[in-house]
C-alpha cells in the first residue's frame, strides 16, 4: 500500500505507461521494455495511477508497435535470443488499449465514498500495472454474507465477489453455448443466493441437474444445492419414475390438473404445439363458454360432431377447432396431468418457499420435452406470481410482512421469452417489473438471440460465457455501454470456466475465471462438511465446550 | 565511490597528457601496457575525479621525425627484436584517447561531463569491478559514448559494455538491459543498432 492507502504497483507481472487515447476509444498504453504483450489478456483489470485520480479499467486490445518504420525491411536477426531479448519491448514493443471504468479518489475521506464511474481519463505518461488484489476488493467488495465469491478476475488470486442482495433486486441472465459451464455458473449463483439468504430460489431444473446431483463433462458426478444445503433445500419432481430411477426420494410430486390449464398457456405453446392463431384463440372462446376450470376438458371429451357443432357456435372454423382439439390431445399423455386434480402444486411451492426453503423442481423425462417445460414452468410461474402479487399489495395496504423475495430460475429461456411469444407469458412481465412483487428470474441460455429485445434490455446482471454467433454477442450486449469494446473481451473467452460479468450487481464488467465447483474443497468453501468430518467437529466442539469424555 | 586505497601504483596506467572537456590522452608509463579498448579509468584526485572510457590506443616513435624502422629480417622471433634494440621501449610510446563520461565530486558520482578537464600530468589509473559495476548501474554512459567526437563509437561502446558487463553478478542480464538502452537511443538507425548488437551477443 502507498502513504495514501491506495494499493501500490509491486505486485504487478507488467507495467506501462499512459501515451494518448480517449474516453470513448480508450487508453493507449506502451507497455515498459520488461513487459512482454504475451503476460496481458484482453479482460485483464488494470489500475492506472493518475495525479489525482486512481482509475480502473479493462484491456480491451492488445497490439504491435514498433519505434522504427524501417523495423520491417530490415529486421533485426531475433534468431539470436540476446538480440531477441533486446529489441522485444524497445524497438518492438506492445501497446494495450485499456478502457477506463471507474475512478478513486486519492484524496482522503473522498475514497470512503467507494469507485464512481470515470468521466475522464488518466493525464499523459500516468503509470500503469496490472490492477491488485486490493483494488479488487475496494471495488467488487470482500467475502462475507452479502458478497459471494463467484471467481477470481484473469490471472490473479483475489477473490471477486458479487453482490447478491444487488443481484437479485432485478432479472438477471446467464449465457453461453452449450458445454461453456453456464450451468456450473447458474449453481454457483443459486448457492450464493442461499447461503445470502437475500432470496428464495424456485429453480424450474429442466435437465435435473441443480436439485440432488449434477454431472460435469466426462461423466464426473458434482453434488447438486441438496446435498451442499440439506434442510434448506427441498426437490420437487414431476416425473416421480426418474427420480426413483436416480435413487432420490421427492419431497413433493407436482401434479398439474386440467383445471388449472388457461388460455394464456396454450397461447405460449402456440409454436410447440404448432397451432395457428385461429386454433389459439379458439380457446378463449372455449373458456367462456364453459368456464375457466371445465373448458379444456370439455374439448378433449367431445366427439367430432359435437365438435363441429361447437366450432358453429363459437364462430371458429371447422379445421381449427380440430386441429386444436388433436394438439391438446397430446397433454394427455403427460404423466403429470391429474384429470381428479385435488392436488394443489401451487400452495405447496409457496408454503415451502414462505418457510424460506429454496424448491427446485426436477422435471425428470419431462425436460426432453419442450412443451411439458414450457407449459409447467408458465403455469406454475403465473400462479406463483399472482399469489406473490396478492402478497406485496397486503403488505402494502396493511403493512404486513412483505413476501421474502424469490428469484425463479429458468433454462432454455428462449422458449418462454422470444419475441411474438414473451408478451403472452408471465415471464415477459416479471422481467419487465423488475422487482415491483419481489419476483425476479435468472434466465439461463444459450440462444440470447432468441429472446425478445425488450426482455434482454429489461435484464439487470448478465454473466456471459463464450458465444460464438454474432447475433447472440450482439443481443447479449444491447444497451450496454463500451459495447463493442466488450466485444473483444467477449470473444477472447476461453470455452471452460470463463464468463464475463457485466450490469446492475458488478461496478464494472469484469471477466472471471469462474470458482471451482464439484472438488471436495470446492464444497468445503460453500460450507458443505461431509457427515463424517461433520460428527468429527461435533465431538471436537463437545469436547472444547465440557472437556474430554471419560472412557 | 569510495577511491581511496585504490590509488595503488599497481593500478596506475599513465599520466594525462593532453586534456579537453570532452576528451584527453594519456601517456602510458610502460610500454604496449594500455588498459583494453572500452576500459573504465578515472583520473584527477578526491574531490574532482573524472571517469573517462578508452576509446583509441596507438603506438608510435616518441619522436614525430623518427620514423620507426623493420629491424627483424635476421631474428627468429619479435621479441627478439627488442632484446637486440632495447632503446626501441625508450623511443617507443603508447597513448590512449579516452572519452570523458562522468565525474565525482563532493556532490557524488555524475554521469555527464565533468565541468573542467582533468589536469595534464594527473595519473590516470584502471577501474577495479567494484567501480565499474557502480558507475554502469547507470546506463547513462551510452548516451555520452554514442555522442562523443570520436571514430569507431560502436566499437568503443561494445567494448565497453561487454567489459562492464563482467563486473555486473548477472552480465547476460546487464547486457540485455544495455542492449535495451541502446534500442532506445538508436531509434531510427535499425543499422547500427543491430551491427552493436551482434558485437554484444558474442
Amino acid at each position: 500500500m502507498t502513504e495514501d492507502g491506495m494499493p501500490d504497483f509491486k505486485g504487478s507481472a507488467w507495467r506501462g505507461l499512459v501515451i494518448g487515447g480517449s474516453l470513448t476509444d480508450g487508453v493507449d498504453v506502451r507497455l515498459d521494455p520488461d513487459a512482454s504483450v504475451e503476460d496481458i489478456k484482453v479482460g485483464t483489470l488494470v489500475a492506472i495511477e493518475g495525479e489525482r485520480m486512481r482509475f480502473l479499467g479493462q484491456v480491451t486490445d492488445v497490439s504491435l508497435a514498433s519505434a522504427d518504420r524501417t523495423l520491417g525491411a530490415a529486421p533485426p536477426d531475433v534468431s539470436d535470443p540476446f538480440i531477441a531479448r533486446v529489441v522485444s519491448g524497445t524497438t518492438a514493443y506492445g501497446t494495450i488499449k485499456v478502457a477506463p471504468r471507474l475512478v478513486l479518489s486519492k484524496e482522503v475521506g473522498i475514497a470512503a465514498e467507494g469507485p464512481q464511474p470515470a468521466k475522464t481519463v488518466p493525464a499523459h505518461f500516468s503509470r500503469v500495472a496490472q490492477a491488485s488484489g486490493g483494488d479488487v476488493e475496494l471495488v467488487f467488495g470482500k467475502e462475507d454474507k452479502h458478497h459471494f465469491w463467484i471467481g477470481n478476475p484473469l490471472d490473479m488470486e483475489t477473490k471477486l465477489c458479487l453482490d447478491i442482495h444487488k443481484f437479485v433486486e432485478r432479472s438477471n441472465g446467464v449465457f453461453g453455448k452449450s458445454g461453456t459451464g453456464k450451468t456450473f455458473l447458474t449453481r454457483l449463483l443459486l448457492a450464493g443466493i442461499l447461503q445470502s439468504g437475500a432470496a428464495v430460489n424456485l429453480v424450474f431444473d429442466m435437465h435435473s441437474e441443480y436439485g440432488w446431483a449434477g454431472y460435469a463433462e466426462g461423466g464426473k458426478e458434482v453434488k447438486g444445492l441438496k446435498q451442499l444445503f440439506g434442510s434448506k433445500v427441498a426437490v420437487f419432481s414431476l416425473d416421480e419414475e426418474s427420480s426413483k430411477r436416480r435413487g432420490i426420494s421427492p419431497d413433493y410430486v407436482v401434479r398439474i390438473g386440467y383445471e388449472e390449464i388457461e388460455p394464456q398457456d396454450i397461447q405460449v405453446l402456440r409454436g410447440a404445439l404448432g397451432l395457428s392463431d385461429p386454433a389459439a384463440d379458439a380457446t378463449y372462446s372455449l373458456q367462456r363458454k364453459f368456464g375457466r376450470k371445465a373448458w379444456l376438458r370439455e374439448l378433449l371429451s367431445l366427439e367430432p360432431e359435437a365438435l363441429s357443432g361447437l366450432a358453429d357456435e363459437l364462430n371458429v372454423v371447422q379445421g381449427a377447432m380440430a386441429t386444436l382439439q388433436r394438439r391438446l390431445a397430446r397433454l394427455e399423455r403427460f404423466g403429470f396431468m391429474d384429470p381428479a386434480s385435488t392436488h394443489d402444486s401451487v400452495a405447496h411451492i409457496l408454503d415451502y418457499l414462505g418457510r424460506g426453503m429454496h424448491v427446485v423442481l426436477e422435471f425428470g423425462g419431462y425436460g426432453r420435452d419442450t412443451l411439458a417445460y414450457v407449459l409447467v414452468a408458465n403455469l406454475l410461474t403465473r400462479r406463483i406470481y399472482e399469489r406473490y402479487a396478492e402478497m406485496k399489495e397486503r403488505a402494502l395496504s396493511e403493512r404486513a410482512a412483505e413476501p421474502t423475495p424469490l428469484v425463479i430460475t429458468i433454462e432454455e429461456a428462449h422458449r418462454f421469452l422470444q419475441s411474438g411469444v414473451a408478451e403472452q407469458t408471465i415471464f415477459a412481465t416479471i422481467a419487465r417489473e423488475l422487482r415491483k412483487y419481489n419476483v425476479t428470474l435468472l434466465v439461463v441460455d444459450q440462444r440470447p438471440s432468441s429472446i425478445d429485445t425488450e426482455v434482454m434490455s429489461q435484464l439487470g446482471t448478465k454473466l456471459v460465457c463464450l458465444l460464438d454467433d454474432e447475433r447472440d454477442v450482439d443481443a447479449v450486449l444491447t444497451g450496454t455501454s463500451g459495447a463493442s469494446k466488450l466485444k473483444s473481451v467477449l470473444a477472447s473467452l476461453d470455452s471452460k470456466q470463463q464468463a464475463l460479468l457485466f450490469g446492475h450487481a458488478v461496478p464494472m464488467p469484469v471477466e472471471i475465471r469462474t470458482r471451482d465447483y464439484g472438488t471436495p474443497d470446492s464444497y468445503l468453501s460453500l460450507g458443505h462438511l461431509d457427515p463424517a468430518e461433520r460428527k468429527a467437529r461435533i465431538e471436537r466442539d463437545i469436547a472444547g465446550l465440557f472437556g474430554p469424555r471419560e472412557g | 565511490m569510495a577511491v581511496k586505497g585504490k590509488t595503488a601504483k599497481a593500478h596506475r596506467v599513465g599520466e594525462v597528457v593532453s586534456a579537453s572537456t570532452a576528451a584527453f590522452q594519456v601517456h602510458c608509463h610502460k610500454l604496449y601496457e594500455a588498459p583494453p579498448l572500452g576500459s573504465l579509468i578515472r583520473c584527477g584526485t578526491d574531490g574532482s575525479l573524472v571517469y573517462g572510457v578508452v576509446a583509441n590506443i596507438l603506438t608510435e616513435s616518441l619522436d614525430p621525425s623518427r620514423k620507426p624502422i623493420a629491424r627483424g629480417a635476421d631474428e627468429d622471433s619479435e621479441e627478439a627484436v627488442y632484446r637486440s634494440n632495447p632503446q626501441l621501449t625508450r623511443l617507443l610510446a603508447t597513448r590512449f584517447d579516452a572519452v570523458a563520461v562522468g565525474f565525482q565530486d563532493s556532490g557524488g558520482l555524475h554521469r555527464y561531463l565533468a565541468p573542467l578537464p582533468p589536469r595534464v600530468h594527473s595519473f590516470a589509473y584502471r577501474c577495479d569491478e567494484g567501480e565499474a559495476r557502480e558507475f554502469t548501474e547507470s546506463l547513462e554512459p551510452i548516451a555520452v559514448l554514442l555522442g562523443a567526437p570520436i571514430a569507431s563509437q560502436d566499437e568503443v561502446v561494445a567494448a565497453f559494455l561487454r567489459l562492464a558487463s563482467r563486473a555486473h553478478p548477472d552480465p547476460q542480464a546487464f547486457l540485455v538491459r544495455a542492449g535495451k538502452e541502446l534500442a532506445v537511443q538508436l531509434i531510427g538507425q535499425s543499422q547500427r543498432l543491430n551491427a552493436i548488437l551482434r558485437r554484444l551477443s558474442r
